[in-house]
Formats: C-alpha cells, sequence, structure tokens
C-alpha cells in the first residue's frame, strides 16, 4: 500500500454547474465538455487517456460505452457504482492502477441532469417509486422497505438522525448549523444555486418531510457534470498545473438497506477514513480543507465523527460553533455542497473537483488560505458505502 | 379498507413460508441451524456464520423502537390518504431488526426505546403486512 502514497496525481479538474441548476445538452455533451477542459488544464489531450471511469450513462456498461463514443480504446477500466462515493472509490482503483503500471493517465468522468429531465415530465431519479425490477431475489428493499412507505433515500438519513438524537442528544439546531455554514460558503461562490445566507431558524422553520430533517437539511436536486484527470507523479510535475498528489485513500460498505445498517450512528467511514490515513501518514488534525459528502446535514456530522474529527457522539457541539464555515477552525464543503452549490445524484465528484481546486489555490473567494492536505470523503446509497481520498500538495510527499 | 392501497410486496422464492404464515397473521423467522441466531431478511445462507442450514421457527415479534421518521409526504400514492405515518427500525426481541410501520396511536408520538407488538394489515391476496402497534403491557427501555 505504501507504494500507492504519492504515486499519481490529478493534475486537471473541471465542473459543470449552472446558478439554476439547469445545464443545456445531452449527458455525452457535458462528459465530453468538463472531460476537454479537464484535460486542457493539465495540457493533455484525448489520445494520451489509456484509463477511463464512469457509473452513468449508456446502458449497462458505463465505461466501454463512453469511452467508444469519445473514441478511445482504454487499456484500464472502470464501472463501479456506490452510489455517490463511486468517483472517490474510481480514484482509488486508479491511483493503484497507476502505481502499477496498469495505465498512465486516467479520465473519471460524470454527469446527469435530474433537474432538466423532472422539468421535461420525466422521471425522478431518487426516490421510493415501487419497482419491482427483474430479478425479486436480487431487490429486497422491493419486498422488505419499500411496501412500509419510506421515502428514499431521506427517510433512510432521517432515521439515522433520530437514533443519534436519542443515543446523544443531538439536536435540531445542531444539525441546521451544518446547513447554515454550508450555505456560507456557497456565498461566496458565483455558481452555486442557493446563495442567501440563512439562519438556524430559517432551516427549523423550513417544511418537514421526514423527520427529524427539515428540507434545509436537504440536499439540491441539480444538473451537474464534472471530470478528474490523474496520473502518475512522475508525468504530472511536466504538466500545466500543480498536481494534487494522491496521499491516501480508502473504501468501505457496511449495508445496502438502512434496515441492514449494524449501527445507524456509525458509518462505513470509520474504516475508510481510518485506511486513508494510514496510508498517508496523516490524521485529521493535518487536514487543510474537509469535502465530506452533504446529502443531508446528518451525513456531515457522521462523517465527522467517523473520520475522527471529534469523538463519536459530539459531532453536535463539535460543529455548533460555526467551524465548518469560512474563516472557521474546520473548513468544510467550500464549494457550498450538495447543500447550496450543486447536487445532480452523486456529488462526490465535484468533491474531489474542489478539494483538487483547494489544493492548486484556485478556489477564488472561497480558497482556504496555505492549504497543503486536503480530504475528499464520499457516501453512496443510504450510508452505505463510504471512500475517503486525502490529496496533498508537493510538499507533502 | 376503501381507497388504494399499499404497495404490496412481491413474493421471492426464498420467503414463501414467511408470506403464508402471514396469512394466519403469524410471524415466523429463519435461524441459523449452526450458529442458532436468527437471519432477517429471509436468505438461502446464514449472514452471521455463512451456514446453509436454515430453519424457520415461530416468532413474537414483539421489539424496541430502534429509530423513527415520521413521513408527512406519501412515497407512494396508495399512503397519500394515511400521512403523516411513522416508518420505523424495531429491534425483536429475537435478536433481528426489521423495518416496519408504526400504528395504533399518533405518528408524533412514536419514539425510540417505545416497545412495540405485531399489528396485522390485510393485504389483498389474503397475505398480511407486518406493522407494529404501542405494546401497552410494556414500559419503554
Amino acid at each position: 500500500m505504501d507504494s500507492i502514497r504519492g504515486a499519481a496525481a490529478i493534475v486537471g479538474a473541471a465542473d459543470a454547474v449552472s446558478p439554476d441548476g439547469q445545464l443545456d445538452g445531452s449527458l455525452r455533451d457535458l462528459e465530453v465538455s468538463v472531460i476537454r477542459e479537464a484535460l486542457d488544464s493539465a495540457g493533455l489531450v484525448l489520445s494520451d487517456v489509456d484509463g477511463i471511469a464512469t457509473c452513468t450513462g449508456g446502458l449497462m456498461m458505463p465505461s466501454v460505452e463512453l469511452a467508444e463514443y469519445l473514441g478511445i480504446q482504454p487499456t484500464w477500466t472502470d464501472s463501479t457504482q456506490t452510489g455517490g462515493s463511486s468517483f472517490e472509490v474510481h480514484l482509488e482503483h486508479a491511483a493503484a492502477a497507476i502505481a502499477g503500471g496498469a495505465c498512465e493517465v486516467v479520465v473519471i468522468v460524470y454527469a446527469q441532469t435530474p433537474k432538466s429531465t423532472f422539468k421535461r415530465g420525466g422521471a425522478r431519479f431518487l426516490g421510493g417509486t415501487p419497482s419491482t425490477g427483474g430479478d425479486l431475489d436480487a431487490a429486497p428493499r422491493v419486498e422488505w422497505e419499500i411496501p412500509y412507505g419510506i421515502q428514499l433515500p431521506i427517510g433512510a438519513y432521517a432515521l439515522a438522525a433520530s437514533r443519534h438524537m436519542a443515543e446523544y442528544g443531538t439536536t435540531s439546531e445542531q444539525l441546521a448549523q451544518i446547513a447554515v455554514s454550508t450555505r456560507e460558503w456557497a456565498s461566496l461562490n458565483p455558481r452555486a444555486s442557493l446563495r442567501d445566507p440563512i439562519t438556524i431558524d430559517d432551516v427549523l422553520a423550513s417544511p418537514m418531510t421526514a423527520s427529524p430533517l427539515h428540507k434545509l437539511d436537504c440536499c439540491l436536486v441539480t444538473d451537474g457534470a464534472g471530470a478528474v484527470v490523474l496520473t502518475s507523479a512522475e508525468r504530472a510535475r511536466h504538466l500545466r498545473q500543480p498536481p494534487a498528489y494522491v496521499l491516501g485513500t480508502g473504501t468501505a460498505h457496511s449495508h445496502s438497506m438502512i434496515s441492514q445498517m449494524p449501527d445507524l450512528t456509525v458509518t462505513a467511514g470509520r474504516e475508510s477514513g481510518a485506511k486513508a490515513f494510514a496510508m498517508a501518514g496523516l490524521g485529521p488534525e493535518d487536514v487543510d480543507v474537509a469535502e465530506l459528502y452533504d446529502s443531508f446535514t446528518i451525513t456531515v456530522l457522521l462523517a465527522l465523527e467517523d473520520l475522527g474529527f471529534c469523538p463519536k457522539g459530539e459531532g453536535g457541539a463539535f460543529v455548533a460553533d460555526g467551524r465548518l464555515g469560512p474563516g472557521g477552525t474546520c473548513p468544510a464543503q467550500t464549494s457550498g455542497g450538495g447543500l447550496a452549490y450543486t447536487h445532480p445524484g452523486m456529488f462526490g465528484m465535484f468533491l474531489l473537483v474542489e478539494a483538487t481546486r483547494q489544493i492548486q489555490g484556485a478556489s477564488g473567494d472561497r480558497q482556504v488560505p496555505d492549504v497543503d492536505v486536503a480530504l475528499a470523503h464520499g457516501t453512496g446509497g443510504v450510508l452505505s458505502a463510504t471512500s475517503t481520498v486525502i490529496l496533498g500538495t508537493e510538499a507533502t510527499l | 379498507m376503501s381507497g388504494p392501497s399499499r404497495f404490496e410486496p412481491p413474493v421471492s422464492a426464498v420467503s414463501e413460508p414467511f408470506w403464508e404464515a402471514t396469512r394466519q397473521r403469524r410471524l415466523v423467522l429463519q435461524h441459523c441451524g449452526s450458529c442458532e441466531r436468527a437471519v432477517w431478511y429471509p436468505r438461502v445462507m446464514c449472514p452471521h456464520c455463512g451456514h446453509a442450514d436454515l430453519e424457520w421457527r415461530e416468532a413474537a415479534g414483539r421489539g424496541v423502537v430502534y429509530a423513527v421518521s415520521v413521513q408527512y409526504r406519501a412515497a407512494h400514492p396508495g399512503l397519500a390518504d394515511r400521512v403523516p405515518y411513522a416508518v420505523a427500525l424495531v429491534d425483536l426481541d429475537e435478536g433481528v431488526r426489521m423495518m416496519t410501520s408504526v400504528v395504533g396511536c399518533a405518528a408524533e408520538d412514536v419514539h425510540v426505546g417505545q416497545r412495540v407488538r405485531p399489528a396485522w394489515e390485510p393485504l389483498t391476496d389474503g397475505r398480511h403486512l407486518l406493522l407494529h402497534e404501542p405494546d401497552g403491557d410494556e414500559p419503554d427501555v
């Protein structure tokens, strides 16, 4: 595992996001656009790419179908789907593949347009709509959860919040502070969907959809696309941008259905984070900026605890002083996050893009001073599958 | 019950004995012949020890609310007239956790630690859906 630390780097990152949440063009248009932008920023071209990773688009072989469209014949491929953490998993796989010499230039890409699709009268991309699918044995959720009328994914996260409150006394006000701090970051991002400041009272006054979560505890539904390019450390040093070296990675999953989660107050982030920190030789105290998956406020609170930023059960008190916001001691979700920047369904791509920009010093008004170490922590499914990536500047090698 | 019905669960091959028992409002759970632990949801192997020898046993189905979320929007149209309703995870005394809906009291009154017992809702094909209701005989834990 030590051979992976510092062996690969993100050398280009791009995302397409609109303040009104809608993007023109097909998914392929958007994918091509962000791939070109990410490659251009590095000074690379499509013919340099020998590895491709994506988990949406196409019918059943996302990376194979995309590569054909792009006109490339890669020798490394990854269509892994773990929900919102898919792109951190892709990066982990890609860094190992580059370290092992299996490929040299990998593009990881994502595009989804749920807002435009919904406005055109299409189906919602999320939710508890019953679908029996083909193989019932492969879809236990349809048999054992959907009949109870749980809204998904929000209901699952609400159950976790319910348990955390009962076990540790966490309050709605503390969860709301996460939304308030994240919105402060969004106000600094001209492309964010929601930029007006909010208060804890605003969050608590927003409609309750699934108790104890309010509307403003929940992420957006927007269009969006993003891409990152990885290559070897050797090659990265000769490209245009300051490399964001991959210092540590870790992935774990604990369940698929929320009713099978062993402990609703503990996520697989405890394992994925520990693995990533061990590989990096770093701890939470070394992280200059944390990009944590914020599908819901409770997702952030659990990640802070499980990654070791604070002890289990103390996440509520930890966030209450606003330390996640601009100027705080634990800057997090600096793009404005899924709560206020963008959320096309799988936010993990945007965690990587923003973490890279923070390492490169390219985050504009929301740049955190003197960033050497940035953490991106994806959460997929219903607190099911986490993947942690730690990036660093040249100085951290 | 009038109006649209709730989404009725399909029957997977392995869970047929479970659904058959619900016709008599009986709960049966798989138990592992090797490690003796109860298994939920029905499987062809024990997720605790990997053993393939599972047997169905009668269960009381009483338990404690582990987590609860009141749904203020129906997840599908058949439940629209029941909003708000409480979706919960319940730890059964038999040692498994399952999703359920707690009925028989105001949805907002369902709380973590509450003792509950089975309540059966008829489905259109003679099966019943296992719900729970407050267990008046038992104090909270």
